[in-house]
């Protein structure tokens, strides 16, 4: 169990950061209002934990202008992809082990 | 134990997520029930213009147009109606990105079905007409499976062979039009009711 527990993935402990993660990886991308929309969130809140989710290179960003509006545009990287997907098998071994 | 709580928790975040995300969830039953509501009374229209005014074809012709444009209409409108309510119960955004992508799916299909009618009505294939409109729904309906509810292929399994019986049984054109707009919508819509909303 102690070794089960170290698998997971302390990016993910925090459960905004699992949720954008989650919703990275069904969606080829999505522009910061929409993932902002589907959340609830404060654009602060969700800047910070998309910030940190980039500087761990498991999410990139593009931006471009249309007309003349900034659009922002988030996707999950392969290493991203990966990592959710270990995390997921480490909480259903956790779970599986106690039943 | 505390953390097998918390990985169910975080698995249940996970999958709620990645279906909120990539689904538009707030498609109301009560707006099939409507739109097929809507549609039986069109086609009680036309079975009672056809019965009481024998006056000619183009004028048959001319009322069944008019009735299926202010049929299609109504329905969109109360679907439309029904879906922003339902959105609004459940603290959902109702045009966010998943609604955007379930009418581009369902209006490609849609739009090429439209023109295809009118070619077809330019040519004077008036008995392909509707065939083709219950083909082509069918085939909207299923291209945007994976954009929504599940229980939607099974809404258009049933258009699509109602719309290939249309085509084997010409003169039953009426009949196979109500039991398609009509009937398939309020069972399809009913059954969505009592397992989503009630």
């Amino acid at each position: 169990m102690k070794n089960l527990l170290q698998q997971l993935n302390q990016m993910f402990e925090n459960r905004v950061r699992l949720a954008i993660m989650s919703i990275l990886v069904v969606n080829d991308g999505m522009d910061f209002n929409s993932l902002k929309s589907t959340l609830g969130l404060t654009d602060g809140n969700l800047a910070s934990h998309v910030a940190t989710l980039e500087k761990h290179h498991y999410v990139s960003v593009t931006k471009k202008f249309v007309g003349k509006k900034p659009l922002t545009t988030y996707a999950a990287t392969s290493p991203g992809r990966k990592a959710l997907s270990e995390h997921l098998d480490a909480l259903e071994e956790i779970i599986r082990q106690t039943q | 134990m505390n953390k097998v709580e918390e990985s169910i928790k975080d698995l249940s975040e996970i999958r709620s997520m990645m279906e909120r995300s990539s689904k538009f969830l707030s498609l109301s039953g009560l707006s099939g029930v409507s739109a097929g509501i809507v549609a039986l009374l069109g086609s009680a229209c036309a079975y009672w213009y056809r019965d009481v005014y024998v006056s000619g074809d183009k004028d048959f012709f001319q009322f069944l147009l008019l009735d299926a444009a202010a049929v299609f209409i109504l329905a969109v409108g109360l679907a439309v109606l029904f879906s922003t309510r339902m959105a609004k119960k459940n603290n959902l955004p109702v045009w966010d990105h998943t609604a955007k992508h379930l009418t581009n799916s369902l209006l490609t299909p849609l739009i090429t079905g439209g023109f295809f009618c009118v070619l077809l009505w330019y040519h004077g294939d008036v008995r392909l007409i509707v065939p083709a409109m219950l083909v082509f729904y069918g085939l909207a309906l299923n291209n945007c499976s994976k954009l929504t509810v599940s229980e939607i292929q099974y809404l258009a399994l049933g258009e699509i062979v109602l719309g290939l019986l249309a085509m084997v049984f010409p003169q039953s054109w009426l009949l196979l039009w109500a039991l398609g707009f009509g009937a398939l919508h309020i069972v399809y819509g009913a059954l969505l009711y009592v397992k989503y909303e009630r």
